[in-house]
């Protein structure tokens, strides 16, 4: 590297006032966590898979189709998607109010409120799934709070089922779209608003033409990055769904623990892989990820 | 109103290349401002007191004062922004306190342009107008016609960010002009631009309001715009007017020291003030000197007061022999230095008893300054002295 940059230094005088960026170096524990931990891993889980697989090519094509196009890959795929989309958008109409009350929230209110969204961030999501368990289950808090004064007889069915898995994961996945929301919005010159409203837009207008697309790039964001963790969730449906909500992440589960049945296990997580890391790119280009953490 | 407005459009569509189609200056009969006894307070500052104007329909009014006078303070509870704790505002004659903001109907042009960064150039020209729910085609016809105003008939399909400061600067005029509002508010405009370019918009700003025959509130803190732009100027003060006149008025005769020395560069000769005599007013210097103003000033005999005089006005002169006329006042002095700005030349002299008197000269080829520590009279006329109480 010394060699290289002495070689361009005689070549060329511009490049030689450039010293090499060593702040490169900064990022080399991260990479080794990364690779170590979480590439090295799932290659060979893999490698190893695909090694083990008895039979020739064209059985391994034949495995592949028979287990993309079964109906339980088939319905675990449509579930995944709709929970996915139904929770992205949940979380979408919630945090967006939420986040525009935080760019405007001065005072106490305004960190009464970022504690309530940030300090479950921190806090194991398996506790967080347990207490809506406590609250939701049919001697639940809230089925016995409405018991109690009356409203209904019968306990509601608000876990086991589809609605348990959606209450359970929204409320998972709502710190992510309030701070990305929030980073956006921050960006947005309050003058702009000040000015629409000057030049005489109503308060709806200003926020239809103005605000709303001004913040679009938050909302893609919180979407996406909403949406590709739903795709990969696991525990919430797992201790909050009933039968019928398999998401694909417990497929895989399944396949491995029960069934163990490798290749099936890896064929699905590479397809799973493969939408994640589409959709990431998708996210990459919306994003400008270092202004989403603040940068300028 | 639409009808009116596509007359107007009508009138203003471009006719030839090279030559701005504009309509005929009309009077204006719209666009009247009064503001009474206007009040804000922060807290326990107080950064607007009790203001009054009264500002006619086509004026061009600047507020100028330096940062933190209530200037923008003031403009942004005219547009609605601030609510005031105390007064009010008047448009033609009608207490406009509880109008929010977007039914005020004033144009507004903000310090940093605000140009909305999503919308293309011809976007941005056409917000006042499909806010008010226009169709199309008068949109069209509008905002072409509010470009070319601005000479950027040919960037409707550009981005903000593709353009200069001063394009953008004519966006945002564009933009408040386009709906032809009687009032239009702005907020020192100029105030990124550099000199030039500065300079340059001025003169469009102006000729546009006198062409549309429009009322302009004008903040500003750049006294050479106020004065070249306005036809009358307040000078703002911690939140107090000190004196309100045209241009030529504020310059030569200010109400205060402050006004005197905010409006460029003064001289403020100190001393006490003498009983009136038969047609002026004097002013005895600590040296015994005794120098002559007209009377008329709020002066009474024995106070401290200064004499102000705008350094143009005197004349230099080698010699020793400060002898004043009934029409001329005279003081001895020696050069302590000379600056070369350019156009002029700008002494510095010093005289007995008094700080420093500064002394403007064109400055001509060929002729050389004179040096430091040379005699010199200085000698300017009694008519363009002022005697102003001394600052408390």
């Amino acid at each position: 590297m010394n060699g290289g940059s002495a070689a361009l230094r005689t070549l060329s005088p511009a490049a030689a006032a450039a010293p090499p960026d060593r702040t490169l170096l900064l990022l080399l524990p991260a990479m080794a966590m990364l690779v170590l931990m979480f590439f090295v891993p799932m290659v060979l889980f893999f490698v190893r898979t695909f090694i083990e697989f008895q039979g020739g090519r064209a059985e391994f094509i034949a495995l592949a189709r028979d287990l993309l196009f079964s109906q339980p890959y088939l319905t675990a795929l449509a579930t995944t998607n709709w929970i996915a989309l139904t929770v992205t958008l949940a979380v979408l109409l919630v945090g967006y109010p939420i986040a525009y009350y935080l760019t405007t929230a001065t005072g106490p209110s305004g960190s009464i409120v970022v504690l309530a969204i940030v300090l479950p961030y921190f806090t194991s999501i398996i506790v967080r799934t347990f207490s809506w368990m406590v609250l939701l289950g049919e001697h639940g808090l809230v089925n016995d709070t409405l018991r109690a004064i009356g409203v209904i007889s019968e306990p509601l069915p608000l876990m086991y089922n589809r609605l348990g898995v959606l209450i359970g994961m929204s409320y998972v996945l709502l710190p992510y779209m309030v701070l990305t929301l929030y980073a956006a919005m921050r960006s947005i010159d309050p003058l702009l608003l000040r000015a629409a409203e000057g030049l005489g837009a109503s308060g709806f207008y200003t926020f239809r033409r103005v605000y709303f697309p001004l913040s679009l790039h938050g909302v893609l964001s919180g979407a996406l990055i909403v949406y590709i963790l739903s795709i990969g969730y696991f525990i919430t449906p797992a201790l909050m769904g009933g039968q019928h909500d398999i998401m694909i992440a417990m497929l895989i589960d399944r396949e491995l623990e029960v069934a163990v049945d490798w290749p099936a296990a890896a064929l699905m997580s590479l397809s799973l892989l493969a939408v994640t890391l589409a959709l990431y790119a998708i996210y990459y280009r919306v994003t400008d990820v270092r202004r989403l953490i603040g940068a300028r | 109103m639409v009808e009116v407005d596509s007359d107007l459009a009508a009138r203003g569509a471009p006719a030839a290349v090279g030559e701005l189609a504009l309509p005929a200056p009309v009077a204006a009969v719209r666009g009247a401002i009064e503001l009474r006894g206007l009040t804000k307070r922060y807290g326990d500052e107080t950064v607007v007191d009790a203001i009054a104007l009264s500002i006619a329909p086509g004026e061009f009014f600047s507020l100028l004062g330096p940062s933190g006078s209530g200037k923008t303070t003031t403009l942004m509870m005219v547009a609605g922004f601030v609510r005031p704790d105390g007064g009010a505002i008047l448009l033609d004659g009608e207490d406009i306190a509880a109008v929010p903001p977007q039914k005020r109907g004033f144009g507004m042009v903000f310090q940093n342009y605000a140009i909305f960064p999503h919308l293309s150039v011809f976007e941005n020209v056409a917000f006042p107008l499909r806010a008010r729910r226009w169709a199309n085609g008068a949109v069209a016809e509008r905002v072409s016609w509010a470009l070319e105003l601005v000479r950027l008939g040919r960037f409707g399909d550009r981005h903000a960010h593709q353009l200069s400061g001063g394009q953008q600067q004519r966006v945002a005029l564009a933009r408040a002009i386009v709906f032809h509002p009687a009032v239009v508010l702005m907020d020192e405009p100029l105030g990124a631009l550099d000199k030039n370019l500065r300079f340059e918009m001025q003169v469009e700003i102006k000729e546009i309001q006198q062409r549309l025959g429009m009322t302009v509130l004008y903040v500003t803190h750049d006294q050479e715009e106020a004065m070249s732009m306005s036809d009358r100027i307040a000078i703002l003060n911690r939140g107090r007017i000190d004196q309100v006149g045209p241009p030529g008025e504020v310059y030569e005769r200010p109400a205060n020291p402050f006004v005197g020395r905010f409006l460029g560069e003064a001289n403020l000769i100190e001393g006490t003030i003498a009983p009136q005599f038969d047609d002026g007013t004097r002013l005895v210097l600590p040296s015994g000197h005794e120098l002559r103003a007209p009377s008329g000033s709020r002066c009474s005999g024995g106070a401290q007061g200064m004499l102000f005089i705008r350094p143009e006005r005197i004349e230099i002169t080698p010699g020793a022999n400060a002898v004043g006329g009934p029409r001329d006042n005279a003081l001895a002095g020696r050069i302590r230095r000379c600056a070369f700005l350019g156009n002029i030349l700008r002494y510095a002299v010093d005289v007995d008893g008094t700080a420093p008197v500064t002394v403007d000269l064109q400055s001509a080829v060929g002729v050389a300054p004179l040096p430091a520590g040379a005699p010199v009279v200085l000698r300017w006329p009694v008519a363009d002295s002022l005697i102003l109480p001394a600052e408390p």
